[in-house]
């Protein structure tokens, strides 16, 4: 049977992990743990899931250990790429710190934020064109267009190279932080995407963050934000099965989850929070690690995520963030609650009829056990939103709903008897 | 020779499509997956997109003003396009077979379909078209 | 975002079109080439592409024996695509600014063609 199931394993995993003899590796170590174990425990219901979720173990152990010996590589990439673009910048002063400066520059708010992003990832990330190019799924040619008008726009506005006034900072430095929000959101390589490897857009936002947390280390914002990022990007591997398709939160296999990357996470969270009132992105953070320290699903404590979100809530009129409040609030006070704040929302235009409006609402609805309301709002969700894989997910749930829905007794009674 | 391979659906595929069972989701979509491979491992593949529900597709047309006129009505009999393949291949005939197995994708209880499936020279340009 | 701009006609539509003089004909290409070339230089070009007419088209259903059931020609009336842009853009407003551009394209005297042009989302694969 492990003869037969090998193969089987060894495909699935690494058409998730593209790494041909790590996953070899990773199989073999299975398949010694099950020789080991089975003959006392008891083969598994499932073999071929036992098999794959050890490998996928291996593997996640693997890669976390390899990411150390990344970092150091990154920083020394950082270095050569500040060395090349001194050599491009005007004006530089020799003592300044040149990488925080070319943030700065290259975030400015005149830039529209696909520029922001393109001149980011080229100049002080280092990237190629056509790497960034593959990232966004454009031609070469269009992204070094962008590149080009984002210089070209830099210059044009007289911005000098140097540091933010001391009066400007706290604008500029909010700019900086949703560039390397948007680079981080951009995300992960497609499973199903075009054979070239494309440049995991969150791992390069790490890595900038990192860099500028470390210029300026007493800005509890950027520790937030790259605690959040850490946090966020700790769930990656949970995130997608081998297939592509979404996994929700609560149903993610948090073995899968990165220890390391949560560690940080907290570590940053918590030392940033006591520092003075904290913003948006240290109270995303939190949210982040209550998720994060949960052990399961149901251990997770969402009076504190409620908390956070009421704070979140006050700070800024952001309706995704009043979504993920209503969510919170069904979550402690049951689903009727969560509705009522999602009636609230859906006069608001720029949210009332947005795709996760209607997932998110028909996920209340489900809990408020309305299938039949929820199966509609799934369904206007799937069609509302661009990306696939939500798409099917949305489509499944609302699949789901309907089945069950059919599965009344008399149904059940009369598939019994063979009718 | 660069073919496109459409699929189009009116409105009523469209609904009927978000109406499937679980399982024939799931088959459709593992069908899709495996067929993009395959055609990628036969070094056909040029590029594949899918569109957006056709609840939010506009008619756009120029204004007098400079300022675009937009529509959302269409009739209701109307095929949108709902996706489409690229494929760089060696004859029409190939364009053919490659488009019946794509035709082919499973429907509801699984049953192979028989999906119109639009084939079309691409030509580059719209130089080229004498268009 | 991206959006696909979809140009689609009529058989009749397009003999018409093969009846333009000359000069209009190369005036209605030259201006959509300077679109194209614009969207070149704003960034926001992703792909465009001419199709084939319809002579040529087949549309398959499936396979009996092996062969691929083919049928021919649109009946007169159907419309069928023309052509497509592929733009990457800041918001839908943009995307249908462009189409509205697209569709300006001068036809015969000079008058815009007023074509309408399909705007749709494209689908992301995350």
């Amino acid at each position: 049977m492990l003869r037969e199931l090998t193969p089987q394993v060894l495909g699935t995993v690494v058409r998730r992990f593209r790494d041909f003899a790590a996953a070899e590796d990773a199989v073999q170590e299975a398949l010694l743990a099950a020789a080991t174990q089975w003959p006392d425990e008891g083969v598994p219901g499932n073999p071929r899931a036992w098999l794959t979720q050890v490998a996928f173990r291996r593997m996640a152990d693997r890669m976390r250990s390899e990411s150390a010996r990344r970092r150091r590589e990154d920083e020394m990439a950082l270095e050569a790429s500040r060395a090349a673009n001194a050599a491009t910048a005007i004006d530089a002063a020799p003592e300044e710190d040149d990488t925080l400066v070319l943030l700065f520059m290259c975030c400015h708010p005149a830039l529209t934020a696909a520029s922001a992003i393109a001149l980011t990832l080229r100049a002080v990330g280092g990237l190629t064109t056509a790497e960034i190019a593959r990232a966004f799924l454009v031609p070469e040619a269009t992204m070094a267009q962008r590149i080009s008008r984002a210089r070209q726009c830099i210059q044009d506005s007289g911005i000098p190279f140097q540091l933010p006034t001391k009066a400007e900072q706290g604008r500029r430095l909010t700019a900086v932080l949703h560039v390397l929000y948007l680079i981080f959101n951009e995300g992960y390589t497609s499973s199903g995407g075009p054979r070239l490897q494309r440049v995991e857009m969150s791992r390069e936002a790490i890595r900038l963050m990192r860099s500028l947390c470390n210029r300026l280390p007493d800005e509890a914002e950027v520790a937030g934000l790259l605690a959040l990022m850490l946090l966020t990007d700790a769930r990656r591997m949970a995130r997608t099965n081998g297939e592509g398709d979404l996994i929700p939160l609560n149903q993610q296999d948090r073995a899968l989850w990165d220890r390391r990357q949560i560690a940080e996470g907290l570590a940053l969270i918590s030392a940033a929070l006591p520092k003075g009132p904290a913003g948006p992105y240290q109270l995303q953070a939190a949210v982040a690690a209550v998720h994060d320290e949960a052990a399961r699903a149901e251990d997770t404590d969402w009076p504190q995520i409620l908390a956070l979100y009421d704070l979140l809530g006050r700070m800024a009129d952001n309706p995704m963030v009043a979504l993920n409040h209503a969510i919170a609030a069904a979550m402690v006070n049951g689903p009727t609650r969560g509705l009522e704040l999602l009636d609230k929302l859906s006069t608001d235009a720029r949210v009332g009829d947005h795709h996760r409006f209607h997932a998110v609402r028909a996920h209340l609805l489900e809990m408020a056990g309305d299938r039949d309301g929820a199966i509609k709002h799934y369904r206007a969700a799937a069609g509302k939103t661009g990306s696939l894989p939500e798409r099917n997910y949305l489509l499944m749930q609302a699949a789901r709903l309907s089945s069950e829905r059919h599965e009344t007794p008399a149904a059940r009674a009369e598939k019994a008897e063979g009718i | 020779m660069k073919y496109i391979l459409m699929m189009n659906a009116d409105k009523r595929n469209f609904d009927a499509y978000a109406k499937w069972s679980k399982e024939d989701l799931q088959r459709n979509v593992a069908f899709m997956r495996a067929f993009n491979k395959e055609l990628r491992d036969a070094g056909v593949f040029v590029a594949t997109e899918g569109l957006g529900a056709p609840n939010e597709a506009k008619s756009v047309r120029a204004g007098g003003d400079g300022e675009p006129i937009t529509d959302g009505v269409f009739p209701e009999s109307k095929e949108f396009l709902a996706g489409y393949w690229i494929i760089d291949v060696e004859s029409p005939e190939q364009a053919y077979n490659i488009a019946a197995r794509a035709s082919s994708a499973p429907g509801p209880g699984g049953t192979p379909g028989s999906m119109p499936i639009e084939v079309r020279r691409v030509l580059g340009g719209f130089a080229d078209l004498g268009l | 975002m991206k959006y696909i701009l979809l140009m689609s006609g009529t058989k009749a539509g397009v003999d018409t079109y093969h009846a333009w003089s000359q000069g209009d004909a190369e005036t209605h290409m030259a201006v959509l080439r300077s679109i194209n070339k614009e969207l070149s230089e704003s960034g926001e070009f992703v792909a465009t592409q001419g199709l084939a007419g319809p002579e040529e088209a087949r549309v398959v259903r499936g396979e009996t024996k092996g062969v691929p059931v083919t049928d021919g020609i649109f009946p007169e009336s159907k419309e069928f695509l023309l052509g497509y842009w592929i733009v990457d853009v800041e918001s839908p407003e943009r995307a249908y600014a462009i189409a509205g551009r697209i569709s300006g394209a001068p036809g015969p005297g000079g008058a815009p063609t007023n074509m309408p042009i399909e705007v749709r989302r494209l689908a992301t694969e995350r």
